[in-house]
């Protein structure tokens, strides 16, 4: 705590908890990263999940690298045909390749994740913030209505706000967020709670740094790291709630490819063509296992830092 | 030990008051106007002149100030009046309660399997000297979490109905009906218990009383199942609440999959027609669920732990 402090006094770069506060940081980053490829090559599993975001990111932004098919174009002679070197995924009912639909669906995908995620993050974090920071009766009026958030499971809460907002994926994508805000604004206020009585938070203020300076420059980059890695586990709970509402039906309306959407429509086809719900379900299993390993890894490192 | 459930009581009825509170916040204020949403999406897609319009209006209150409206219909709801279905024009509350026993049904053979197998694999787990194997089973449930649930009830279906027609696959007729949506819903819950479990069963091998246990000569077993497995079940145990809140949301998906009737089915079809007093109806229950659950495991909790009557009694006579 006393490094942050030292870290904290310097002026004009602002706070940045990552960075090396050691006389030598060229030696120790050379020691570091052995040690990080030490560290990766002992965990084949947390490599591998690296690998898999790596590649939905890819497919999210640059699909053409991954597929030159067009996944709304639909080949009615190749409708129903299975997995194999012409079609990886096979093709569904219009004949369109499933492969193409499922990279091209990345996008949509990963899109409503990050929304939901930081819906979640901004205002949950937001009311965690205030809520430690302010203290008393501000901080039991919000921590209350964040209890009986908590009540209401999850899913009911986000059906509720599509309701009220409507369908599409950005507005599943929103009530997702909404949804989880609880978990975020408790974490947030146990942080700052613990930041709050740090010393050098009490030396900010007793050098008369204003209210706001004290909460944005000493008490938020001090808390905000295990709401990060909270943020990291909630990636796939966001992907298995958005692509459940999209399996509802929703999500997208039914050209796009959004990976819920694909499976939910596959559902018709389960007799005849196996690969139409499995192959998308397959894609976000892995996706949603990917980002748990790295979420666990994170909590682990933090953990042990601290 | 009066006070203690008349405390417990009205927390849970202040939980269920703010549910509600919530649920009228988010369904009667976030768009601009209900009336429209339920004229659109209701009964026939025809245009509905603007008087109707008034006309509904009226009759649902909304031209009313809107803490007038909120009393009101708080009012209501206390003598669980939840108004009528836009949809069906039924109450809302007949309709969930036709609908309610398939869901018990459902959530509870699937609350059965989830204990069993999610308890199974974590004692297995924590108890197995084989490495391998025990970093198989304690790889099962991070799996249980990551799967779709609609997911893998496509893949049962797909594998056990109409590959080896060994059980029906959508429907709810009879007990075969309802061994593969029971095992779907049990799957998510299942793993988060395990996860729980093993986790609080590792930390109790580690307390000195199982050493002393151990010291005395007590068999691995009975050391495992005596004296760990009933003091690392408590935290699990108190996790009830949510896991019930799981099933139920779960089920919502689940009874799509299947084509089950039950209060999922309902909530879906409510949801797509925009029927909001049903919607705000789904949210009061699936809240009482979860109050219940808690307020369940508050009673039963003391019974099972002694502790915690002399901690809440010690509290107050400090506080």
């Amino acid at each position: 705590m006393s490094q942050s402090l030292v870290g904290e006094v310097e002026p004009a770069t602002g706070p940045d908890p990552d960075r090396p506060r050691h006389p030598e940081p060229g030696v120790i980053r050379g020691a570091e990263a052995r040690r990080l490829v030490r560290f990766l090559l002992r965990r084949p599993g947390l490599v591998l999940s690296i690998l898999v975001v790596a590649l939905v990111v890819l497919a999210a932004f640059w699909p053409t690298l991954f597929t030159s098919r067009d996944p709304l174009l639909g080949v009615p002679v190749d409708r129903f045909q299975g997995p194999g070197a012409q079609h990886w995924f096979g093709t569904d009912e219009l004949g369109r390749d499933l492969y193409a639909r499922v990279v091209h669906g990345a996008a949509l995908s990963l899109k409503a994740t990050l929304i939901a995620v930081g819906v979640a993050f901004v205002v949950g974090g937001t009311i965690g913030l205030v809520a430690g920071f302010v203290g008393r009766w501000g901080e039991d009026v919000l921590m209350r209505i964040v209890d009986v958030l908590l009540a209401i499971p999850a899913l009911f809460l986000s059906l509720a706000l599509v309701t009220a907002l409507g369908f599409g994926t950005v507005k599943v994508a929103v009530a997702v967020g909404l949804a989880s805000v609880a978990s975020f604004a408790r974490v947030m206020r146990a942080e700052v709670l613990r930041v709050r009585q740090a010393v050098y938070v009490e030396a900010a203020r007793s050098t008369g740094a204003r209210w706001y300076s004290v909460l944005l420059r000493h008490v938020l980059p001090n808390a905000i790291g295990p709401v990060l890695v909270l943020a990291t586990l909630e990636l796939g709970i966001a992907v298995l709630a958005v692509s459940s509402l999209s399996f509802l039906g929703y999500g997208a309306p039914p050209p796009a490819p959004e990976w819920g959407t694909l499976i939910s429509t596959g559902r018709n086809y389960l007799a005849n063509a196996w690969w139409l719900s499995t192959l998308p379900g397959l894609t976000v299993a892995a996706t949603v296992l990917a980002t748990n390993r790295i979420a666990r890894a994170l909590d682990g490192e933090s953990a042990t830092q601290r | 030990m009066r006070r203690y459930l008349a405390g417990r009581l009205g927390q849970a009825v202040a939980v269920l008051w703010a549910a509600y509170t919530v649920s009228f916040l988010v369904l009667d204020l976030l768009p601009g106007d209900p009336v429209s949403a339920m004229a659109a999406g209701g009964l026939d897609q025809a245009a509905i002149e603007p008087a109707q319009i008034e006309a509904l209006r009226r009759e649902y209150g909304f031209d009313q100030p809107i803490l007038v409206q909120y009393l009101n219909y708080l009012g209501r709801a206390v003598r669980g009046d939840f108004g009528n279905s836009v949809a069906t024009g039924r109450p809302v509350t007949s309709t969930l309660a036709d609908a309610l026993p398939y869901t018990l049904q459902l959530t509870a053979a699937a609350l059965v399997l989830a204990v069993v197998l999610g308890g199974a694999v974590a004692l297995y787990a924590t108890y197995t000297a084989h490495r391998w194997l025990r970093q198989l089973l304690m790889s099962l449930p991070s799996l249980g979490v990551s799967l779709p649930t609609f997911w893998i009830g496509l893949m049962l279906v797909q594998l056990l109905s109409f590959r080896l027609h060994l059980l029906p696959a959508f429907g709810n007729d009879g007990a075969a009906s309802l061994i593969l949506p029971a095992v779907t819903l049990a799957v998510p819950t299942g793993a988060m218990l395990a996860q729980l479990l093993a986790k609080s069963l590792l930390t109790t091998l580690d307390e000195p009383y199982v050493q002393t246990a151990r010291a005395k000569g007590a068999g691995r077993t009975r050391v495992h199942l005596r004296h760990a497995l009933r003091n690392a079940a408590l935290p699990a145990f108190t996790m009830a609440g949510i896991l019930v809140g799981n099933l139920m949301a779960g089920s919502v998906v689940v009874e799509t999959v299947f084509s089950r009737n039950g209060v999922g089915r309902e909530t879906v079809s409510a949801v797509t027609v925009q029927d909001i007093p049903v919607v705000q109806g789904v949210i009061v229950f699936g809240a009482s669920t979860f109050v219940l659950a808690n307020l369940a495991v508050d009673l039963i909790y003391p019974l099972l732990d002694p502790r915690i009557v002399v901690a809440a009694a010690q509290q107050r006579s400090t506080g």
